[in-house]
């Protein structure tokens, strides 16, 4: 029992109101804590992700830009180095690589990274996690990241083999290591990072430098700029330097691919922050007006008692925000601890997700405040509308009971077909139109419940969308070869002879620039034949279209950072070596959900770059069930660098995804859950106690207990109905919103709502109604009868 | 002699609030009889409000025996409570109990919808004199209008008993005594069992009986030589 000794009188009626109410209260405080843990969740993670990365990058010496040559000589370096606005320039080897484990069928693609001999490296500085790293001049001592080791429960002192320049070569593993290079570490052409696939090696400089015939060169180097430097021009005088040497164009963090991911990561937490919670801020700020609108209703008798004994106004409206402010500061201290709860087990998720040496969680004190301040605003503004009510009494009429209310006819009343309804339908139909703001308010926050399920639903459909169009429409290859240099032509025959390969096809790839007028952005130029199966354009309806004679096609991501159309001419800097900027035409935009796309026919390419007949590597159907030989033998094939697997890749991606928008979705439908609920249950709860009496009167008349029950369901059901068209609006642009807030240049989404999605949001909704209805329900059978009949109004 | 509708014997019902114990009734008889207007008087407490709505179904006794017919009323469920008022009974309350939202005509549908032989709602509202304000709403017809209502819908359905707790009670004399003759008309011309709970003494001359309320029990009952029209009653 509560002890109200010693609380002065207006704030013991404060402690009995709370009491009285709690449900209510309750159901409130769960949506403020809604809107408070989403704020907090998405802000929070968003901090500790970012301040994460930051000491990471301080760290570890995270370079600003990075640039690769097929061979520089080593003396370029020091030249680089003293570029205007470089700080720091470290020259290295960086290469891919087949590696081959034991009981591992498939072929791992290995990213070699040499690592300077005389000292530590300047930058990207691996995090030793156990052992140490290769020694000077070590020829079989190998680093490798920490995921891949504990992918294949690799443990310091076991070996592999890896095919180093067509030779293989048994590796001893002396260290597990992170970087800041690869916090995102993906293999050539996955969607996803994948541990047991994709690998980085870290090696020692003589020894990459000797096992490549690179003694003296180097083919890769990542830069430190002076803070100030401009970016751009760096790139350019990078760019330049290296031209000679096979440069492929060099490019800041912005191209990086670790670092894009966090950042497309970063951006989608500010976009949660910034659609969720105001939602939640709105629907509370309605149910605390509601509540106190009823509850005044219900004490304008003592409200004019209090006044007439001389309190003043100031006293009856701080009495009301006290309450208020209870309810909101037990909503606040929920949200607190949901948010900062939740925000872990994100920022945990997060790091599972990103390979981070540690993670620092941010719980700023500010990110608290500003919090509360928004939702203690939300609250008073809702209940200051109703807290004005109680001042407008004045004593003399507070103390006399209100007048009936007044009812009028509904509009097209006479009609033959409301000649059929049943008088209860009639009162509920006439008490919706009586109240129509209180009904307008409980059908828009059963609405906004049915948004906020579409948006947490629709992932799955749009991620299907992407998958089905990715995977069966356009990269229908079981896997991709890449070789270590420019092939002939005819390497396609040799492939098709390895064992299970039932289709060949091959492409051209070149580092290029595209670029119209200011606007600019690298990518991978692709050169197909006109004749692909296996891998197919898309234009945007998603219907196969050819590669054209001339011209190039671009996909619709790239067309929108660029803002060009079909037809329209753009430059196009060949990054590989020098060999200048053209002009071409826009021959077709197509769709591709996966990073920027430009496409041409494989021979005008090879033309452009004035080669004969090459290719950079070959899309491959095979068998499945001679999967284990096709692998052996590629293996086996020196020439070919590393393996993009298509098929694994797309379960893989599946999986992940699955588990990270699972996560998501379960707290956003928990939340959706809440806004119904409470949104249902406090407005019966109202209209029971506003109606009782006509309850009451029913039942003394001989209507049993469910057919009351029908009247205030009726309404109920009524607003649930039109409250769901609405809501499929606001889910379908709730998620736009989020749609757009999800496209970067490394993936788009493709905007897909399910029929199915609708009718699951709007099922949830009914659920919840139907719960929150049934707890009602129960207090109809409670309600005293002649007890209510005794009393006046 | 007229057959019995209601027959109460040591009818006991007590309240407990606490530590507190209220023997609201203690060890009631009553028996009413078919077709006749009884008036219960007594002090206010007395049990009179505690008997009619146990004889209406709305309360169950905690003793004693109560039969409406051969349907013993202390044994029935809430559900069957419901099935008995439903079928047999209508009230009329002080405070009159309209929904708001329904219009006179409306309230008294409400009933007749649910009745097996009910008369027409404008014929129901025409016993009482109000058929030209069928389609007023509540708030917007007089107190002693809205109580006419009130006796409209409870005998719409032609139940077996109507019992009044208090019906004037919140009114003038004037419309008092056209509340009453209401009444006193569908009594005469339905043959339906009435009690009526007054503390006005003045009003008992209007019954064929009356029983006077002390402490729980019946202390009095009186059978009228002379009956009045509720004009001829002085307030
Ligand atoms: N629900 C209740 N709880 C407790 N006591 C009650 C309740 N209803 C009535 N009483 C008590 O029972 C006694 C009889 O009440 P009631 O039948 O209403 O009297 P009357 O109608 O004759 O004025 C009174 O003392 C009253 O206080
Ligand atoms: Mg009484």
């Amino acid at each position: 029992m509560l002890s109200l000794h010693g609380l002065r009188a207006l704030d013991r009626k404060l402690v009995r109101d709370l009491v009285r109410i709690w449900p209510q209260a309750l159901a409130i405080a769960l949506v403020l804590a809604s809107g408070v843990a989403t704020l907090i969740l998405a802000i929070g993670a968003y901090r500790s992700l970012e301040e994460t990365r930051r000491l990471y990058y301080a760290e570890y010496g995270f370079a600003d830009v990075f640039a690769s040559a097929t061979r520089a000589p080593a003396a370029l370096e020091s030249r680089i180095a003293e570029l205007p606005g470089v700080a720091i320039a470290e020259a290295r080897i960086t290469r891919h690589a087949i590696l081959d484990l034991e009981g591992v069928t498939e072929p791992v693609t290995g990213l070699l990274q040499s690592l300077p001999d005389r000292a530590r490296p300047l930058l990207n500085r691996p995090h030793i996690r156990l052992g140490r790293l290769p020694e000077a001049g070590a020829i079989s001592e190998v680093a490798v990241n920490v995921a891949f080791a504990d992918a294949h429960g690799l443990r310091i002192g076991d070996g592999f083999d890896a095919i180093l320049n067509g030779k293989k070569r048994r590796l001893t593993i002396v260290g597990a290591v992170l970087s800041p290079e690869h916090i995102y570490a993906i293999g050539p052409g996955d969607l996803m990072p994948d541990y047991r696939r994709f690998a980085i090696l870290w090696m020692s400089r003589t020894t990459l430098e000797s096992v490549f015939d690179l003694d003296g060169a180097f083919d890769a180097v990542s830069l430190k700029l002076e803070p100030g430097a401009r970016e751009a021009e760096v790139i350019a005088r990078v760019d330049q330097l290296l031209s000679r040497y096979g440069g492929t164009g060099a490019y800041g963090r912005a191209d990086q691919i670790s670092h894009a991911f966090l950042d497309a990561e970063l951006k989608q937490l500010a976009a949660l922050a910034r659609i969720i919670p105001p939602v939640f801020l709105l629907v509370s700020a309605f149910l605390l007006n509601m509540t106190l609108l009823r509850l005044i209703a219900l004490e304008r008798e003592q409200i004019g008692l209090i006044k007439a004994l001389g309190y003043a106004n100031a006293a009856i409206a701080a009495h009301y925000l006290k309450l208020v402010g209870v309810i909101t500061v037990v909503g606040i201290a929920i949200g607190f601890a949901l948010g900062t709860l939740f925000g872990q087990s994100l920022t945990r998720l997060y790091g599972k997700f990103f390979q981070f040496p540690f993670l620092v969680f941010e719980h700023d004190g500010d990110l608290y405040v500003v919090a509360a301040t928004l939702t203690l605003a939300a609250a008073v503004a809702g209940a200051l509308r109703a807290i004005s009510t109680a001042l407008a009494l004045p004593p003399a009429v507070a103390m006399s009971p209100p007048a009936p209310q007044r009812y009028a006819h509904l509009p097209g009343e006479a009609s033959a077909l409301a000649a059929h309804l049943s008088q209860m339908t009639v009162m509920s139909l006439r008490n919706m139109v009586r109240f129509p703001m209180r009904s307008a308010m409980t059908g828009l926050g059963l609405s906004l419940s049915v948004g906020l399920l579409i948006v947490s639903l629709f992932a799955f459909d749009a991620v299907e969308a992407m998958i089905d169009a990715t995977f069966f429409g356009s990269q229908r290859q079981d896997a991709t070869l890449n070789f270590r240099d420019e092939q002939p032509v005819r390497i396609t025959t040799d492939v098709s002879h390895l064992p299970g390969v039932l289709r060949v096809e091959p492409f051209r790839h070149v580092a290029a620039r595209i670029r119209n007028g200011q606007i600019s952005r690298r990518l991978t130029l692709t050169g197909r034949p006109d004749d692909t199966l296996l891998t197919r354009q898309l234009d945007l309806a998603l219907a196969p279209v050819a590669v054209p004679e001339t011209g190039i096609l671009i996909n619709r991501r790239l067309a929108e950072v660029l803002g060009v159309e079909r037809g329209s001419l753009v430059e196009l800097d060949i990054l590989d070596g020098r060999r200048g900027t053209r002009m071409v035409r826009i021959s077709d935009i197509i769709e591709s959900y996966i990073g920027l796309v430009a496409l041409m026919r494989m021979d005008q390419l090879n033309r452009l770059l004035e080669e004969g007949p090459v290719v950079s590597g070959v899309h491959i159907a095979y068998d499945r069930d001679r999967e284990a030989a096709l692998f052996r033998a590629i293996k086996a094939t020196p020439r070919i660098a590393s393996i993009e697997q298509q098929r694994h890749a797309l379960s893989r991606f599946r999986a992940t995804l699955a588990e990270n928008i699972d996560m998501m979705t379960s707290i956003y439908i928990g939340l959706a859950v809440v806004v119904a609920f409470g949104v249902v249950y406090n407005s019966t709860r109202i209209q029971l106690s506003e109606r009782a009496r006509d309850l009451a009167s029913l039942r003394v008349l001989g209507f049993h207990r469910r057919e009351v029950s029908r009247v205030l369901f009726t309404e109920l059901t009524l607003l649930a109905l039109i409250a769901q068209p609405l809501g499929w609006i606001i889910g379908h642009w709730l998620a736009w919103l989020t749609i757009q807030s999800f496209s970067s240049d490394l993936y788009t989404t493709p905007f897909v709502i399910n029929t199915a999605t609708y009718a699951k949001a709007s099922l949830v909704t009914i659920a919840a109604t139907v719960a929150s209805a049934l707890t009602v329900h129960q207090r109809i059978a409670a309600l005293d009868l002649v007890a209510v009949l005794k009393t006046r109004e | 002699m007229a057959e019995v509708v209601f027959q109460a014997r040591g009818l006991t019902k007590v309240y407990r609030t606490g530590a507190v114990e209220v023997r609201a009734l203690d060890g009631l008889d009553l028996d009413l009889f078919a077709g006749e207007l009884v008036v219960l008087l007594g002090p206010s407490g007395s049990g009179k409000s505690t008997l009619l709505n146990i004889l209406g179904g709305l309360d169950r006794a905690t003793d004693g025996l109560c039969r409406f017919r051969d349907i013993d009323l202390v044994r029935l469920d809430d559900r069957g409570l419901t099935e008995f008022r439903r079928r047999y009974v209508g009230f009329v309350f002080q405070f009159y109990n309209l929904i708001p939202s329904l219009t006179a005509r409306e309230n008294v549908a409400l009933v007749t919808e649910i009745s097996e032989h009910p008369m027409r709602p404008e014929e129901a509202l025409d016993l009482v004199g109000l058929s030209a304000r069928a389609d007023h709403f509540p708030a917007e017809l007089s107190g002693g209008e809205q109580q006419r209502v009130a006796i409209a819908r409870a005998i719409a359905k032609r139940p077996d008993v109507l019992l009044c707790d208090e019906p004037t009670g919140a009114l003038d004399s004037h419309t008092g005594i056209r509340v009453l003759e209401a009444i006193t008309a569908v009594n005469r011309e339905l043959g339906t069992t009435t009690a009526i709970i007054t503390h006005n003494a003045a009003i008992k001359d209007i019954a064929h009986r009356f029983c006077r309320f002390a402490d729980g029990r019946i202390v009095e009952t009186t059978s009228n030589q002379k009956r009045l029209a509720p004009a001829e009653v002085s307030w």
